[in-house]
């Protein structure tokens, strides 16, 4: 295989004390508008109004730190994390890494969107009713589906949601009790059974056959009068698109069952195919993964949650109308679940996946998804070349969106583990995430390279891999002993287990180690 | 697409002809609909998109959201008294600094190698948390105030084993919307009276109501409508003497002043951490934190990323990692603890940044500077004819009702008068807690100065007094 160059990485480690150290008494990091002299001499101190036992007797033990240090100490700590906009960050499949445009950074600083206030009269916040308007429109064509709910705080409170819109559709029909099980499969994201189980449901998880894709034969056994609905992902974590999905979804309505969508990443098929023509009744788009929303070390974000026509009544209100002149808050949903989360959602995010939308335009979202998919499958074949990679499942064909690959045979012939590669490829300045358990295919790993990264940087990813791989046969002390040029070295996980020695705030930890500040 | 045929757009660098050709041969496909073939015919969208036509130029997207944007008015452009579960505090330009470096903002999922900053400021928001709430346990932010309450309650039940949850009648009707959909069909939610005269629990309804069954007790403090319950440790013994624990929804911004609810024999804490150095965001800045001491059994019934602390192979050397990982539905799936995904970590890291900046001393005149001009805002509201506030006869902290009634003019009438002052006016009450009249939940923050508070109050009185203003 021709090797790009690969990159001397260092990480940035600054050594730098966890907050608490940098305490000074007396150093302040800012100071706010005190009441005004009349207000103090009208009102007093303000605090006699509490009675004696509702006072704080010691100020809390936060500490004193000057205004730069604070700034100087964070600063710090961003230059010891990687985010996609600084490495190639294909590493981390199912989540979708992509770029997250910079001018739509620009538009949510715009005190127009972050001084509003969610009770705001609507007559001055028609900006923002439009926008989550138009995001549903546009998302009612990218998917088929008649309504949306922008609500959801990510998506497995979209999941959450789906959850609770199949009980109340139920419940409305008299069959809640006896409807008390959903359907997932084993490829499809844990918060589809464990968001479902929260809702009180018991959960039927149908593994995969021969070729990885949900064995429909199991799915025709789990079935019954106790069906309550399927939730399921397509292409699943695997990245193979299951041809079968129309009948997946057969079985389920002919069961009396509901049928819904996990699209949190669904960046391969945008304008390709849809939840529609699959018969979903519902189904949940997540903003920050293929709207592009950046992540944000893990939020906030919106699952955008699409419904059939006969669902809409079961949506978290309130849903946004249009009047042909006004925008509106509709909470005129009888069936309603009620709500998932405060107020409208995420603003920030919604408003960036609209501009997203507007920038791409239908022939760019399709342009975005097939790049991803010919991305995704020039990675397949340079990773099958890979000594000691595979690709288990659909041999010889072509993948969506990501694959989940297999370390089994460089493990078995080195002894070193995915997560060992992991570490080493921090070393490069790259992410390799294993997966979700249960770890079905052995020693998995999965990379997803959406349509955002070029593809010299590609290349210099797959290099990167191929050099770990190759280390791992010729000197797999260095790998085992990975990371060598990031922030930290291999941590001790022992004490994160062990209720006598975890420590999960410092005071913890000062606590737990007898250490006096 | 809408730019030149051939050329690239500037999100999708292999769409660049060459580039795609060369790697379709690499792959061995003719074309990219080839990469599609396991797709059924009968699946695929014939049809395109339906959307408006693509604005490519950045600056044409720029212009185009602006002017949609332009049509809203903001809490800046106007004078703000909305609170309600969202609040208008000021934002220190560090907390912005902070949460737009690209580092931050778009890391996701990494290891704690390359990602050992995201570790640590997740670790150390949940450490300044603790000391102001004064509890040794702090989670990863969830969505929100309304989750964090779900999942509280849901801990509490999987905690005593019981099924059955007592919280105040005064919660506000969103954040019992989300409550009352999460924990359905799991856990029966029951709600308790209030005294008229205080707002405070009728304790005699909580004695009648308590039970086996009982698994805790749920308020918050300051409550929706803005006083405190002040029976704190009365509440936890009663919850305590039953068998049931007692969870206390809170106000992070209060805690300088004001005792946190552990030391009123609280076993979880909850609330909203928007107001420390997130913008209100429409909405969108909100996160919930929860937080428990630390014992195994509440730390086990987490749903949510825990940070720990640890040490690496290099003596000296800090490293984190998740805590009981296999707890969480990432480990276990449907046999985890409820369910976990991306919710509001930024707004975390943002909220330990706005500790870090205010320390002791500055939460504790944030605290007093809020109950000095809210009171003062009390005070010179109840000098007009026929207004009153606060309703209720108790200690408030940054909100309370405004009592219209004796005026005979709707709460919606007089916001609509307000607004063409640009004043936004209190939240109208008199849907949601029908009850009240014609009663308005105000919020009166640091930010608003004796000039704004005078000129709010005179605004009331004139429009108060003017004829044509239709009474109710």
């Amino acid at each position: 295989m021709k090797t790009t160059r690969l990159r001397k990485f260092h990480q940035a480690k600054w050594d730098e004390p966890i907050i608490f150290e940098l305490t000074k008494k007396g150093e302040r990091g800012l100071l706010i508008s005190e009441a005004e002299k009349e207000i103090e001499e009208s009102i007093g101190d303000g605090i006699s109004a509490l009675p004696d036992k509702m006072k704080r007797k010691k100020a809390p033990g936060l500490p004193e730190i000057s205004q730069m240090r604070v700034l100087k100490h964070y600063l710090r700590l961003s230059q010891q994390c990687l985010g996609a906009d600084l490495n190639v960050d294909i590493g981390q499949g199912t989540c979708t890494m992509k770029y997250s445009p910079k001018i739509n950074e620009i538009l949510i600083r715009s005190p127009k969107v972050t001084e509003l206030h969610p009770l705001q009269d609507e007559s001055t916040v028609q900006g923002a009713l439009e926008i989550i308007y138009k995001l549903d429109t546009f998302l009612r064509e990218i998917s088929g589906l008649s309504q949306f709910s922008l609500q959801p705080g990510g998506g497995s409170s979209a999941i959450f949601a789906m959850a609770s819109i199949i009980r109340a559709y139920h419940e409305a029909n008299g069959e809640a009790e006896q409807r008390d099980e959903i359907i997932t499969t084993i490829f499809s994201h844990p918060s589809d059974a464990a968001a479902a189980a929260s809702k009180g449901y018991k959960i039927i998880t149908i593994f995969q056959d021969k070729d990885g894709l949900p064995d429909v034969e199991s799915l025709k056994n789990a079935v019954s009068n106790k069906t309550a609905g399927l939730l399921i992902t397509n292409p699943e974590d695997t990245g193979i698109f299951n041809p079968r999905i129309a009948e997946f979804t057969r079985i389920i309505h002919d069961a009396g069952g509901l049928c819904g969508y996990d699209q949190a990443n669904a960046n391969g098929i945008l304008g390709i195919t849809r939840a529609k023509e699959a018969d979903f009744d519902l189904c949940f788009f997540n903003l920050h993964k293929t709207f592009s929303s950046p992540h944000g070390c893990g939020g906030p974000a919106v699952g955008a949650l699409g419904v059939t026509k006969r669902l809409i009544n079961y949506l978290p209100v309130p849903i946004v109308g249009f009047d042909g002149e006004k925008y509106f808050l509709n909470y005129n949903l009888p069936r309603s679940i009620g709500k998932v989360r405060g107020f409208l959602g995420v603003f920030p995010v919604i408003l960036r996946a609209y501009a997203w939308i507007m920038s791409l335009g239908a022939l760019g979202l399709k342009e975005a998804a097939s790049i991803a998919v010919l991305n995704n499958n020039y990675i397949l074949n340079k990773v099958k070349q890979i000594h000691g990679a595979s690709a288990p499942y659909a041999k010889g064909r072509h993948r969506i969106e990501q694959v989940r690959y297999s370390w089994e045979k460089l493990t078995e012939e080195t002894g070193i583990s995915t997560e060992e590669i992991s570490c080493r490829m921090a070393d490069f300045g790259f992410h390799l995430w294993s997966s979700h358990h249960p770890f079905i295919v052995p020693q998995p790993f999965t990379i997803e390279p959406t349509e955002s990264y070029s593809k010299d940087e590609i290349d210099e990813y797959i290099s990167a891999l191929n050099e770990v791989a190759k280390e791992a046969y010729q000197n797999p002390e260095k790998v085992k002993n990975s990371p060598h040029n990031s922030v930290v070295h291999k941590i001790d996980n022992s004490t994160l287990d062990n209720p006598e020695k975890w420590a999960i705030t410092w005071r913890a930890y000062l606590k737990k180690n007898k250490i006096k500040e | 697409m809408n730019t030149k045929k051939g050329s690239a757009h500037p999100y999708i660098p292999n769409s660049a002809p060459e580039v795609k050709a060369k790697m379709l041969k690499e792959i061995g496909v003719n074309n990219i609909d080839e990469l599609y073939s396991d797709i059924p015919e009968t699946l695929k969208f014939k049809g395109n998109i339906n959307l408006p036509k693509a604005l490519p130029s950045e600056y044409a997207l720029k212009r185009h959201v602006e002017e949609i944007l332009s049509k809203n008015q903001t809490c800046e452009d106007n004078l703000s008294f909305l609170g309600g579960g969202c609040w208008q505090h000021y934002v220190p330009a560090i907390c912005d600094e902070i949460n737009q470096r690209s580092e931050f903002l778009t890391a996701y999922a990494g290891e704690p190698y390359e990602d050992h900053g995201r570790f640590q400021a997740l670790f150390e928001y949940e450490s300044l948390m603790a000391e102001l709430l004064d509890m040794d346990v702090v989670n990863v932010p969830t969505y929100d105030w309304c989750q964090a309450a779900s999942t509280s309650i849901r801990m509490a039940c999987r905690i005593t084993g019981r099924n059955e949850i007592l919280l105040s009648d005064t919660v506000s009707p969103d954040r019992l919307l989300v409550i009352n959909n999460y924990c359905r069909p799991i856990v029966n939610i029951k709600t308790l009276k209030h005294c008229p005269k205080t707002g405070a629990i009728d304790l005699n309804d909580l004695k009648s109501k308590i039970s086996p069954r009982t698994a805790g007790i749920y308020f918050e403090n300051p409550s929706y409508l803005g006083f405190l319950e002040s029976q704190g440790n009365a509440l936890s013994d009663i919850a305590h003497e039953n068998g049931a624990l007692s969870i206390v929804g809170v106000d992070p911004v209060s805690l300088g002043v004001i005792a946190p609810p552990s030391h009123y024999g609280a076993d979880i804490v909850c609330g909203d951490i928007q107001g420390l150095g997130v913008h209100m965001n429409y909405g969108g800045g909100l996160a919930g934190f929860i937080a428990t001491h630390d014992e195994e059994k509440f730390v086990m019934e987490y749903p949510s990323r825990l940070f720990g602390i640890t040490k690496t192979a290099v003596k000296g050397e800090y490293g984190f990692g998740d805590v009981a990982y296999d707890r969480t539905s990432f480990g276990l799936r449907e046999k985890g603890k409820e369910f976990i995904g991306t919710c509001s970590a930024l707004w975390g890291i943002t909220a330990g940044v706005y500790l870090s900046l205010m320390g002791p001393e500055g939460m504790q005149k944030l605290g007093k500077t809020i109950m000095q001009k809210s009171q003062y805002a009390m005070k010179k509201i109840s000098e007009i004819n026929g207004v009153k506030a606060p309703l209720f006869n108790a200690p408030h902290f940054k909100e309370f009702i405004v009592d219209f009634n004796d005026t005979k003019v709707p709460v919606k009438e007089i916001n609509k008068s307000l607004l063409k002052h640009a004043i936004f006016g209190g939240k109208d009450l008199s849907d949601d807690f029908p009850e009240l009249g014609s009663c308005a939940l105000y919020c009166v923050t640091e930010i608003h100065t004796k000039k704004e508070i005078d000129s709010l109050v005179q605004v009331l009185s004139d429009v108060l007094n003017k004829t044509d203003i239709k009474k109710g």
